[in-house]
């Protein structure tokens, strides 16, 4: 019955997004448009989502393995690179364009717009695109330790 | 500042906290929903039922929300669906490229303290808050 508390974590993350706002582009862009009307509401959001975070994984790394599983799967990497630099900025201008990122893209599915459809069918087309592009011409050596897992 | 609402994005950011931080100390895994959703693209992986639930728990709450009366308006997006689809590409694209997204680096990575995902973070704002600028005010979209 494991896979409860990945589905119960699903939930948690999708409230919050849903109770902060943060699932409505308007509420985001608002924090983004620091030129215009400006809503500080995604700041607020990310400082209490830290002020939880920072002390539950420093209680995390005090384990040596998870509840329910036999290792963590800490990110490998700690190198600022270049593809860390042009990924972050690319993902930047698509996020400015329309005020969606990846969480509430997703849990805005479930409202079956054809907008939101469109826009999770192109960001599952430049996954793949990298994907692909990595595979065929590998610019980064991506195998690490076993017990590693991409940032996020 | 008229629109700024404190105690619900307090709320609904120390609950996005709790689930990274649940996820974590359960089953080992980081709650970037980039990454989440990216290993389910992979062909050969037997690590998907995990990212399966965490996906159907985020798509649930609009529904579970719904029913009680609390119901999620269709979010707003532009009406150029070129925009759409080239904002979709970029996101999909350079989350990956960045090895995460708004969650991945911005809080779970933060919450590490993670000099990388800060970096991300600083970077992915200034470009975002760019793009804004000149949509809204410069080309007066």
């Amino acid at each position: 019955m494991w896979i409860v508390a990945p589905l119960v974590c699903g939930l948690i993350f999708g409230t919050g997004l849903l109770v902060s706002g943060m699932v409505q582009p308007t509420k985001v862009l608002g924090f983004l448009d620091i030129f215009g009307a400006w809503d500080p509401s995604l700041a607020v959001v990310m400082a209490a989502a830290l002020a939880v975070a920072a002390p539950g994984f420093m209680l995390a790394r005090n384990r040596s393995r998870p509840v329910l599983f036999g290792q963590f799967f800490w990110p490998g990497k700690s190198d600022i690179d270049a593809p860390l630099v042009v990924g972050a900025g690319l993902f930047g201008i698509g996020w400015g364009l329309v005020g969606l990122c990846p969480g509430p893209a997703l849990e805005s599915l479930a409202t079956l717009s054809p907008r939101v459809i469109v826009f999770v069918a192109a960001m599952t087309g430049g996954m793949l695109v990298h994907d692909i592009w990595q595979t065929s011409w590998p610019l980064v050596r991506r195998d690490g330790p076993v017990a590693s897992a991409a940032d996020g | 500042m008229a629109n700024f609402t404190p105690l619900s994005a307090a709320i609904g950011g120390a609950l996005i906290g709790l689930s990274s931080v649940l996820l974590m100390l359960l089953t080992g895994r980081i709650a970037g929903i980039s990454g989440i959703f990216a290993g389910l693209l992979k062909v050969r992986s037997d690590d998907k039922a995990w990212r399966i639930a965490f996906i159907a728990g985020l798509l649930m709450v609009p529904v579970i929300a719904g029913a009680i009366g609390y119901g999620m308006a269709a979010p707003k997006l532009p009406s150029s669906w070129a925009v759409i689809v080239a904002a979709g590409l970029l996101v999909g694209f350079g989350t990956r490229l960045g090895g995460g997204c708004t969650s991945g680096h911005g809080i779970c990575g933060i919450g590490r303290f993670s000099a990388r995902s800060i970096a991300a973070t600083v970077v992915f704002m200034v470009t975002a808050v760019l793009t804004v600028a000149v949509t809204h005010h410069v080309l007066g979209g």
